[in-house]
């Protein structure tokens, strides 16, 4: 029997071989370098691969390949602004991350233990969160590009499993934090095993596991349709569980809370642009010709979860859990972008994935500067009077709530304005009077938090405001200038966006 | 024998894990269910790949035991960590995040 080499085009993938290389030199260096050295190094390395993988990914802006790993990779416009988004996401939740004030300096010691108290006398952090960080980031990047069963499931195990770890490294409250990873985690698989199920169905429906095969016997319509139905709807649950869609949000709020706050920016803002990323390439591609098996599924799925999102966020006394509830109602919004199914969805969405990213990742670096004795303060009646304390701080969280309730002027108002206007155009009525309701009422809770801050007379329980530090700076900084920049002039970026984005098939 | 009835063994081994993970109470025994359902999808794909006369379903097959390896490496590390802070592996247990 004859083997062929597989033949690879090394510059469409290199953005991902940049970060996979940078996670295994993060893993050497854990191993091999003196303690002294390590986060600093650490940090180098993965804000090097990052800028070298952005610069990559700038470099191939205007290829496109359906073959760029023998079929299982495309490389496309709408590819390479996911990629771009992940990555720039990554390179501002990683200057949070760099924080190690909020990481275990031993994740493995118990909570309380003598061998914990030695570890952070002694200074001696590990640093292992920086390889898990590009690990999944990798995965990140390669989940929306992939093109077959295989890869498509080895991309999103790629991105869970380092998520399951780093939620559970927070230095205070660890027990809560050993909990949301044990419940991302066990949820995580419960669902990836539905994933795989589903793609199963998908493979015995077509015979193929590449998404032109499976796409070709859409359109012809000749396989065994009980098949295409199981796998459509069990591949969505993975998907919906990703993004955090109602019924499948239950991990959402208890995750975000425990997870030590850097990680939960960056895994709110890039595992929804990597997830619906995907979804958006299997729905818009491979699903496309079955569209009246799957819309009117999404389409409940989607209102249910604006509503009860932006229902739910309203009780919450907790800004993490509010902020996870707000994210659940945006991945709602979101979903009407995949219900659109036309080009003004496609760049819809890709615009709001963008400006939602960055804004989620300047709300929760703002949460990690408001702290007490005993750590972060999450508990929102204790944000009362911010305003009045350290304004710019408060500020700065008000432009990122304006954004997400969707007020003009921020990114968010352009988002949400063009991903309905899409919706709308393409028929789906229903969704869009739902989404633009439930705006209307998450608007309320999120001027509630501005209200508390600014109009309400701050209480003395030892609640203060860090002093940011410089990379912490940067993150809240930029993110304000991109939400505001967005929503003020969007022009040159969604003519950018529209110049690319078209799936290749 | 009719190919068929694999994949009804593979359905009732999916479902028999997704019940067990949605009833039992161990971190380490709804891990196992997971991981059931993850090998009745295997089956499912090695049965379709018998049906259509095509090898890739046993190709995913593979990649899908080194994913589950994988899996494993986390979930454990995972359970272990929990289960030597709290003396205990019981899901019910873990509930400080409640709102």
């Amino acid at each position: 029997m004859e083997f062929s080499s597989p033949v690879l085009n090394y510059t469409l993938l290199s953005p991902m071989l940049i970060l996979l290389g940078g996670a295994i030199i993060g893993v050497l260096v854990e191993a091999f370098m003196s303690k002294a050295l390590r986060p600093i190094t650490q940090l180098s390395v993965t804000i090097g691969s990052l800028i070298l993988a952005l610069v990559q990914v700038w470099r191939i802006r205007n290829d496109q390949s359906l073959t760029a790993a023998m079929g299982s990779v495309v490389i496309d416009g709408p590819a390479v602004l996911m990629q771009a988004s992940i990555l720039i996401i990554s390179l501002i939740s990683i200057l949070l991350i760099a924080d190690a004030q909020q990481f275990t300096a031993l994740a493995a010691s118990l909570p309380g233990s003598e061998e914990e108290r030695h570890a952070l006398q002694s200074g001696n952090q590990v640093t292992e969160v920086y390889p898990l960080t590009l690990f999944a980031v990798a995965g990140m990047m390669l989940f929306p590009v992939s093109s077959d069963l295989i890869t498509l499931f080895v991309a999103l195990e790629v991105l869970s499993l380092p998520l399951y770890l780093m939620a559970g490294l927070s230095r205070r409250r660890r027990l809560a934090s050993q909990e949301a990873a044990l419940k991302y985690f066990l949820l995580g698989a419960f669902s990836s095993a539905f994933f795989l199920f589903g793609a199963a169905f998908l493979y015995g429906y077509s015979s193929s596991i590449s998404f032109s095969g499976i796409r070709s016997a859409v359109v012809g319509g000749s396989g065994n349709d009980v098949f295409l139905l199981i796998g459509i709807s069990f591949l969505s649950v993975g998907l919906l569980f990703k993004v955090g869609a109602v019924p499948f949000h239950a991990w959402s709020p208890d995750v975000y809370q425990g997870a030590p706050t850097p990680v939960t920016a960056f895994m709110a803002a890039a595992t929804k642009i990597a997830a619906f990323g995907a979804m958006l390439r299997i729905y818009y591609t491979v699903f496309a010709n079955a569209q009246w098996s799957w819309s009117p599924m999404l389409i409940i799925i989607a209102i249910i979860t604006m509503v009860f999102g932006s229902l739910v966020a309203i009780a919450q006394r907790d800004v993490k859990r509010m902020l996870a509830y707000s994210s659940i109602a945006h991945a709602g919004f979101l979903l009407t972008g995949i219900i659109a199914l036309n080009k003004a969805g496609l760049e819809a969405s890709l615009f709001y994935l963008f400006a939602y990213g960055i804004t989620t990742v300047g709300a929760f670096a703002v949460v990690t500067l408001v702290r007490d004795s005993a750590g972060e303060v999450t508990d929102l009646n204790r944000w009362k009077g911010l305003g009045k304390r350290s304004p710019w701080v408060a500020i700065a969280f008000a432009t990122f709530l304006l954004s997400f309730a969707g007020i003009p002027l921020t990114s968010g108002f352009i988002g949400k304005f063009s991903i309905f206007s899409a919706a709308y155009e393409s028929g789906a009525t229903s969704v869009v009077i739902a989404g633009v309701l439930s705006s209307a009422v998450a608007a309320f809770f999120y001027i509630r938090v501005i209200v508390l801050m600014f109009f309400t007379d701050p209480v003395e329980d030892g609640t203060s405001v860090e002093i940011p530090s410089s990379l912490t700076s940067i993150t809240v900084i930029f993110s304000m200038i991109v939400t505001i920049a967005l929503g003020v002039f969007p022009a040159p970026i969604l003519d950018f966006i529209s110049n690319l984005a078209t799936f290749i098939r | 024998m009719d190919a068929a009835n694999y994949l009804y063994l593979s359905a009732l081994l999916f479902t028999i894990g997704a019940v067990g993970v949605v009833v039992r109470r161990n971190a380490i025994v709804v891990f196992m269910c997971v991981e059931l359902m993850l090998n009745a999808a295997n089956l499912a794909f090695v049965t379709f790949s018998r049906i259509n006369g095509d090898l890739n379903g046993q190709v995913v097959a593979f990649f899908t035991m080194v994913v589950a390896a994988c899996e494993v490496v986390v979930g454990l590390a995972i359970i272990v960590t929990i289960y030597r802070s709290r003396r205990s592996a019981s899901v019910d247990d873990a509930s400080l995040l409640k709102r």
